[in-house]
């Protein structure tokens, strides 16, 4: 019975307010993309925890590898004149 | 997020030669020491995952099995207000099932085999819930104090070493407080009543006073997994210190009720600064553990009812959408996302 009906993994998106990115609040399974928002609706935001709902699913979501986390974002790693923090800026000048 | 669960396991598996298993190791331990949250896709000790799936299916299991006693009664709130308080409250039950049944399968664990595992009697659920519901007072003792038991287990746990049952726990705990207000309410209304639902809310304190407090589980000295699991960081405190907050917490609480703790033992202990109590009462719990609770059989039959029951429904909806996404390709309903 389970693998004919095993519906697929959805990775749900919710913009909490207007002016806001939405931002991931978890899963769940659905069968359909329809049938995942209105899932998603009633799983998260019950509270009118949002205004707009993405879903996604899971399987085709490509992500960067753990292993390789050091040697992938070791390029902004000895770039520290990227922040603005970096410049000394002699006391007393203003709006910079 | 679940994606990339398959292969991380199968590595975690192969990885068994000594040299590349022990820099894991290393890098996972250190890890845990310095307080990061361990990943999905990280590389996990095979007993930290096993604990984990443990840990986290009996607490999904248990969300759904709790349910049951309160949806008992539902039907006969006694007021509208009651009735729509204590629908918001199950079906956040059910959101919570689902929140941790997410958070678990991130570990590779599919969600129709921990549902298998739950009906075969295989994975357990807290014991709690194989007590039954007498009174509408029980609805207000399950609330004040099983749920405030649930509180003082789960706030630690949103700091748990894993990340995503520390993110399902910190959203559960944001709701779960809801649930113990409205109990606390219900009990003080029932408490301020007739001398009948004076007697009633304090006939439900009564029972629900000691298995609240089994709610903790074993005693340290007895438990199997919790050296381990606080070494892991899974857990942060031991079943004993939960239970003595617990404890503590509720002590001035019932008093605000103007209702008594079954337990002649209650009292202030100056040098502890910490309330003593009796002692528990730990056969019942491992009964009713094995299966001979009140209602363990009663609460099995009705998942597994309800499990078959929607059958038709997983079926119809798997079939729709296999119908729906083979034609004009995938039924996305309103078109542009844009990121």
């Amino acid at each position: 019975m389970s693998s004919s009906t095993d519906w697929p993994l959805w990775e749900v998106f919710v913009r909490s307010r207007r002016g806001l990115s939405h931002t991931h609040a978890g899963s769940l399974h659905a069968p359909d993309a329809e049938m995942a928002l209105r899932n998603a609706r009633d799983l998260y935001t019950r509270r009118s925890e949002g205004v707009s709902l993405w879903v996604v699913p899971s399987d085709r979501i490509t992500a960067s590898s753990p292993d390789e986390k050091d040697s992938f974002f070791e390029p902004a790693g000895d770039k520290p004149y990227r922040h603005p923090t970096f410049y000394e800026i002699p006391d007393g000048v203003k709006h910079l | 997020m679940a994606a990339g669960t398959a292969s991380q396991t199968a590595q975690a598996t192969a990885g068994s030669a000594e040299g590349p298993e022990a820099a894991l190791q290393a890098a996972f331990d250190a890890a845990v020491a310095a307080d990061e949250r361990i990943e999905p896709r990280d590389w996990m000790p095979d007993a930290y995952r096993a604990s984990l799936v443990r840990q986290m299916a009996q607490h999904a299991h248990s969300e759904i099995i709790g349910m049951q006693p309160e949806a008992n009664w539902i039907t006969r709130a006694p007021s509208l207000r009651r009735k729509a308080i204590l629908m918001a409250k199950v079906q956040d039950e059910a959101g919570h099932g689902l929140y941790l049944y997410s958070a678990a399968e991130t570990l590779g664990t599919g969600r129709e085999e921990l549902l298998d595992k739950l009906h075969a009697g295989r994975q357990r659920y807290s014991s709690i819930f194989n007590y039954p519901t007498l009174t509408w007072a029980d609805v207000g003792a399950i609330g004040w104090l099983v749920d405030g038991a649930a509180i003082t287990n789960q706030v630690p746990l949103c700091r748990c070493s894993y990340g995503p049952y520390a993110r399902a726990m910190v959203r559960i705990c944001k709701e779960e407080s809801f649930h113990q207000r409205q109990g606390y309410e219900l009990l003080l209304a029932l408490s301020n009543g007739t001398p009948a639902q004076h007697e009633m809310a304090q006939d439900a304190v009564n029972r629900w006073w000691w298995p609240s407090l089994m709610m903790f589980g074993p005693p340290d000295d007895a438990s199997a997994h919790s050296a381990q699991s606080m070494a892991w960081k899974i857990k942060r405190h031991s079943n004993d210190e939960l239970r003595q907050r617990f404890v503590d917490i509720c002590v001035p609480q019932a008093e605000a009720l103007g209702l008594s703790l079954p337990d002649p033992d209650i009292r202030w202990n100056e040098e502890r600064g910490r309330h003593d109590f009796g002692a528990i009462d730990w056969t019942e719990f491992q009964e009713v553990l094995k299966g001979n609770g009140p209602c363990n059989e009663q609460r099995l039959d009705q998942r597994r009812r309800a499990h078959e029951e929607g059958a038709w429904v997983r079926e119809a909806a798997a079939v729709y959408a296999r119908k729906h996404t083979s034609g004009a390709g995938p039924a996305v309903p309103n078109g542009k996302a844009t990121a």
